[in-house]
């Protein structure tokens, strides 16, 4: 069993996790005006990287989204921090 | 090279003081400077892409390029499980070619590739689940191919060790049945399809990792690798779990997922299971090996990972759900476990197709289901590398329907997972 750090409760089981999305990808807008091939790379398009990550997380005992950063081979945890705005 | 398998054969190379028997493929250690197409991933799907390139497409001058040993991904990390009973009519065009293909394979590859057709049932324990299977197996009739309905009591003559106690948690009420579904020998698939490609010709050189890819004008010109520099004009790429990194040497970012997927064994017993069995309750799977092992897996682990290795909250769930499936299966040893790393699609369906540069293929996306597609993988593959032109079959798989919304969604239609 892994151990995920959340900034609002700390170290918790990685069963309390759920993988959000990569992080860094920001809506495109207007959304009226947005072509099909942007909601491509913001929908669907992933890094899937091989190695360090940043991603968001949500810890779902306390239901607040952060950012995790993982190393995607080794599984090791490298920090966590909240979104900004969230600071708990 | 050309030696033919046979019994007579075995029998021979049996009696002789010292047997004949050759390596089943050429083992190249450094590609040729220049071929007409090269294939990235040797396991099954790239093998069969490039016997299929030999075989359908008389190309000669192909290369196969590995980054580790034949097979060594998740062709053999896999639980061998071969079927088409799935619901869109793309799909199962798409898996019933492969299925076809499975049927007709120990013959064409004079390789032994040990398929056998013992059925799978895909059980339901609640009405609602009874209606989704009758849903699905109309699908599968409407489709063309093998698809019936069981009842409870077919079923439970089926599987005579299934839990049907008083509190049993899931009582199977039956569910679907594809009779051509079954398992395969997954290492003999690779060696098969890697010995037949081998003797048309093609080039298979092992641990050499394509490191770059080079474009001129738009088009493909060559590959980059640990063993030297390879031009060519056509390159294929089947390596699963390894695709967006080398989509990423072009500059695509692929609509995948990389998980962990675990399968498990137990130890060898005597045969208690004729059949493959999916549980819907439970989401684990079970098949028993010719060796007589209890060959078992479920779901995806949770957390994204290129690691080949699985984590336990999942292997407790699979586990519990195979007693609670065979209550009697607790007396058995686990001999192993093992993980592979699948590349998961929105949709659930594989892409196939045109991307990036003119003249790159890829066929990925299978996630946790594409032993049962090699051969179709590679018939596909090979007729876009070799035409430059989907095959009717590929069609609906291009990269294209994730901007389309032309999505081919196989979770949602016939709730396979992948």
């Amino acid at each position: 069993m892994q151990r995920f750090l959340c900034p609002f409760c700390g170290e918790r089981d990685e069963t309390e996790f759920h993988f959000g999305a990569e992080a860094g990808r920001h809506r495109p807008e207007p959304a009226d005006r947005v072509d099909a091939d942007a909601w491509y790379r913001y929908l669907h398009a992933q890094a899937a990287p091989r190695g360090p990550a940043r991603e968001v997380w949500v810890h779902l005992s306390c239901g607040e989204f952060f950012l995790m950063e993982r190393d995607t081979v080794t599984r090791e945890v490298l920090g966590s921090s909240a979104l900004p705005g969230r600071e708990p | 090279m050309t030696d033919r398998y046979s019994a007579w054969r075995l029998l021979r190379e049996g009696v002789r003081s010292a047997p004949t028997w050759q390596p089943a493929w050429r083992k190249q250690t450094a590609p040729d400077s220049h071929y007409d197409a090269v294939v990235v991933g040797g396991g099954g799907h790239g093998l069969a892409t490039a016997y299929y390139l030999a075989k359908n497409h008389g190309m000669r001058r192909v290369a196969l390029v590995e980054k580790g040993w034949l097979g060594g991904g998740n062709t053999g990390r896999n639980t061998t499980a071969v079927r088409s009973n799935y619901f869109f009519p793309e799909s199962v065009a798409l898996y019933d070619l492969a299925l076809r293909l499975y049927e007709g394979l120990s013959d064409e590859l004079n390789y032994n590739v040990m398929l056998s057709q013992r059925g799978m049932l895909i059980a339901a324990h609640t009405p609602m689940q009874m209606e989704i299977c009758t849903r699905i197996a109309n699908a599968m009739r409407l489709n063309g191919v093998d698809g019936d309905l069981m009842t409870r009591g077919q079923a439970l003559k089926r599987l005579p060790l299934l839990n049907r106690t008083a509190d049993a948690r899931y009582h199977c009420q039956g569910g679907i049945w594809q009779g051509r579904a079954g398992v395969a020998r997954h290492d003999a698939v690779a060696w098969g399809y890697a010995r037949a490609a081998s003797a048309l010709g093609v080039d298979i050189i092992e641990n050499c990792t394509v490191t770059g890819l080079d474009v001129t004008d738009g088009a493909v010109s060559g590959v980059q690798t640990t063993r030297g520099a390879i031009r060519t004009e056509r390159v294929g790429i089947a390596a699963a779990g390894a695709t967006p990194g080398l989509a990423a040497l072009v500059d695509v970012a692929l609509p995948i997922h990389t998980y962990a997927l675990q399968a498990f064994v137990s130890e060898p017993v005597k045969p208690c299971l004729d059949t493959v069995l999916l549980y819907l309750g439970t989401g684990t799977y079970v098949s028993q090996s010719d060796k007589g092992e209890l060959v078992f897996g479920g779901g995806l682990d949770r957390v994204p990972t290129h690691g080949q290795r699985g984590n336990l909250p999942v292997q407790q769930v699979v586990v519990s759900g195979l007693l609670e499936m065979f209550p009697t299966f607790a007396q058995l040893k686990l001999l192993r476990q093992w993980a592979g790393v699948v590349d998961v699609v929105p949709d659930s369906s594989p892409i196939i197709g045109p991307v990036g540069p003119r003249g790159l293929f890829i066929n990925c996306g299978w996630g946790t289901g594409g032993f049962k597609a090699i051969p179709a993988g590679g018939w596909l593959l090979a007729h876009l590398l070799a035409t430059g032109e989907h095959h009717a079959i590929s069609r609906p798989f291009d990269l294209d329907r994730f901007t389309t919304g032309r999505l081919i969604d196989e979770a949602a239609g016939s709730g396979i997972a992948h």
